[in-house]
């Protein structure tokens, strides 16, 4: 980056703004309209990633990423007429992010062509929920306008929001000539819950367990990042022990939900045997997340501060047993997926995600690893306990499912590699912090990577401790859009795999 | 391949025995279920899971049901894709106002006689989302409710013990 050309630099265009005191542990910074648009177009240039967008009743974030100088960063834009210049007219990416935002807040994004609600499907007692005056119910809901597609030949699937299978509900309109899927639009929202509004006033472990509850599969990955950015606030240093604690967390969480997904993804090309030996890992690791920390997905281990419970007597050893199990039964599962061709057939070249999508979107998590983008929470930002750690983030570029597959293999090896390490190091001593007697105001952001992708929270304590703005941002926003892309050209019998292999949250993205 | 399958037939069952029914269970569906209803239940019966609004935790552990140590389907409890072909509806999830139609449609569809059954501790009464804009209640405030499984999420053992109450004929239960 050359000097001369003010504020191509994300450090630049931050230092540029009015700094926040009190924010950590990266700027957050007060902007004009000009700073606000330059950030756009980096944005829609592909020089940053954008990391999310929410709002105040008069105040729009933007939290971005500029890799290559390793900066993160959040700017501010206030909108005292509750309008802000729409980032999502070119840069689709914030596309969903500015509707949701329009249906929570208020806020109008200007310039954006579409008008529709995304999360406010006009059932709701009231609209615009997080607005400083919440207005009255939506007009009743009128049909939910999808995209027109047209073309001689074409027919519409509809599917959703109850599916055949034990899954989150979402509706998906395909249009369909013959087998092939032309377009697919997504239709999300069925299971937003206000979490947001209720975490507004909330105190510190209210609102842990509910920020631990937004995904039911991250339940550590949202512990994890709304305990950071509370630490962050408070400016709260963490206990070794608890560190390497939630790090094992972490790890159990990651192999326990690649194993499944891997075997049922295997399910979705009918072939049972990959799902009943992945199933059984999955609940072998799932037993031992409740010998170790006393729960089976770790619900509400950990807490600002550290982690709730300490490793059971017999944990290092039961950890240490689990992972020569593994490794000696996952090998042979490999080798048999490997072997299968009729297995194979299914998921090489179907559902190709583009590198070039993968970065514009900063898709995270396999989604992303597996077409070229190697972005892990993990390494950048980094937090501990990985940084005293070493672990190969696996990265191909196929971007079809097989890549999504072999990525989540890769990842079972880095974290039995990453537990190994863990359990050799296991420091004595206290498994948290203690909160400070007096709470105060402040602000803090967290970037944790779930075994899905990197989760963002960003929060923001009044002085007597409880929050009063939280927002949680989940990796599937990004992803979900890619799906559809991924989808086209495909029959319409691919689409569970290609679902599968993505496997987004509905929770987590609704909220 | 074929290791693996010569390997199943040496190697005994994971599947682990069937616990006992959940007490509370039995008690609860013998308040809530009477009648010609009651001959009916006992039998195989075909569940269809529907998300009213879950975070999915819930959705993981009725997952975990189906797998080989848990092995749901020898007791006659199996999953069904459509609920015109159920008997029992499986509720997780805090209901929210997004997906109230959508549940209602589908208890609809469902023929009868037929059985709800709310899973975890959102199901009974929102859990903690209650309260919030976004929430219709637990399930019971939209539909009947027959069984309810606390936890948050239940475990698969939770789980079966209370789906194994519904095959313990509670005409039974009662004469005792
Ligand atoms: S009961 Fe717990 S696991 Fe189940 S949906 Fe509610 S929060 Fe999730």
């Amino acid at each position: 980056m050359t000097t001369d050309q003010p504020h191509s630099s994300l450090a630049a265009l931050l230092a540029s703004g009015a700094p926040v005191t009190g924010h950590r542990p990266w700027p957050r910074c007060l902007v004009d309209r000009p700073a606000w648009q330059l950030a756009s177009a980096q944005l829609a240039a592909g020089h940053w990633t954008l990391l999310g967008l929410w709002g105040e009743p008069d105040l729009v974030h933007l939290a971005l990423l500029a890799e290559a100088e390793g900066t993160i960063g959040v700017l501010s834009l206030a909108c005292p007429d509750q309008r802000y210049p729409s980032i999502g007219q070119t840069h689709p990416p914030a596309l969903r992010l500015e509707r949701a935002l329009r249906d929570l807040s208020g806020l109008v994004p200007e310039g954006l062509p579409d008008r529709r609600p995304w999360l406010d499907h006009g059932s709701w007692p009231v609209s615009q929920p997080l607005a400083a005056a919440p207005g009255p119910p939506a007009p009743a809901a009128a049909p939910y306008p999808f995209l027109p597609v047209e073309g001689e030949g074409l027919h519409q699937i509809p599917v959703g929001p109850v599916h055949a299978g034990i899954i989150e509900p979402g509706h998906f309109r395909f249009t369909a000539h013959g087998e092939t899927v032309v377009r697919l639009e997504e239709r999300l929202g069925y299971v937003h819950k206000g979490i947001e509004r209720l975490l507004a006033g909330a105190d510190l472990a209210g609102a842990a367990k509910l920020a631990g509850r937004v995904s039911g599969d991250s339940v550590v990955a949202y512990g994890l990042a709304f305990a950071q950015a509370a630490e962050a606030a408070l400016s709260l240093t963490v206990p070794p022990r608890a560190q390497r604690l939630r790090g094992l967390m972490a790890e159990l969480e990651r192999l326990a939900n690649h194993f499944g997904d891997i075997g049922a993804i295997c399910n979705d090309a009918s072939f049972a045997l990959m799902h009943a030996h992945c199933g059984m890992l999955r609940e072998r690791v799932l037993r031992l997340a409740e010998t170790c920390f006393g729960h089976r997905l770790m619900r509400d281990c950990v807490v600002p501060g550290g982690v709730a419970a300490d490793l059971k007597g017999t944990g290092v050893q039961a950890l240490r047993a689990l992972l020569a199990e593994i490794e000696a039964r996952f090998g042979p599962l490999i080798e048999l997926y490997d072997n299968t061709a009729s297995l194979l057939d299914r998921t090489v070249g179907t559902g190709i995600l583009k590198p070039a999508l993968a970065r514009l979107y900063g898709a995270g998590g396999y989604v992303g690893r597996a077409s070229g983008r190697g972005f892990d929470a993990r390494k950048l930002p980094g937090y501990p306990p990985y940084d005293g750690l070493s672990f190969d983030v696996p990265v191909l570029d196929a971007g079809d499912v097989n890549a999504r597959v072999w990525i989540r293999i890769r990842e079972v090896q880095a974290s039995l590699g990453l537990i190994e390490q863990l359990l050799a190091e296991l420091p004595v001593g206290p498994i948290a912090a203690p909160l400070p007697a007096a709470l105060a105001a402040g602000e803090g952001m967290a970037l944790v990577e779930g075994f899905r992708g990197d989760v963002l929270v960003w929060l923001r304590l009044g002085a007597d401790g409880r929050v009063l703005r939280c927002h949680l941002r989940d990796p599937s926003w990004f992803q979900w859009p890619l799906l559809e892309a991924v989808i086209e050209g495909n029959i319409v019998a691919d689409f569970p795999l290609c679902n599968k292999s993505f496997n987004c949250s509905y929770s987590g993205h609704d909220l | 391949m074929r290791k693996h399958l010569l390997e199943s037939l040496i190697t005994p069952p994971v599947t682990e025995p069937a616990p006992a029914p959940d007490e509370a269970a039995l008690a609860e569906l013998a308040r809530t279920v009477d009648g010609a209803a009651r001959r009916r239940l006992g039998r195989s019966l075909a569940i269809r899971q529907v998300d009213a609004g879950s975070c999915n935790g819930c959705e993981l552990e009725i997952h975990a049901l189906s797998n080989p140590f848990y092995d749901l389907e020898r007791f006659g409890l199996r999953f069904v894709a459509s609920p015109r072909h159920a008997d029992v509806l499986l509720v997780t999830g805090p209901v929210t106002w997004n997906m109230k139609a959508a549940l209602e449609r589908t208890y609809a569809a469902t023929p009868e006689p037929k059985w709800v059954v709310a899973v975890g501790d959102c199901a009974r009464d929102g859990g903690c989302f209650a309260g919030s804009y976004a929430i219709a209640g637990g399930v019971a405030a939209v539909l009947p409710v027959h069984l309810h499984i606390c936890g948050c999420p239940p475990s698969p053992t939770q789980l079966l013990r209370a789906l194994l109450a519904l095959l313990t004929h509670p005409a039974h239960k009662l004469a005792q």
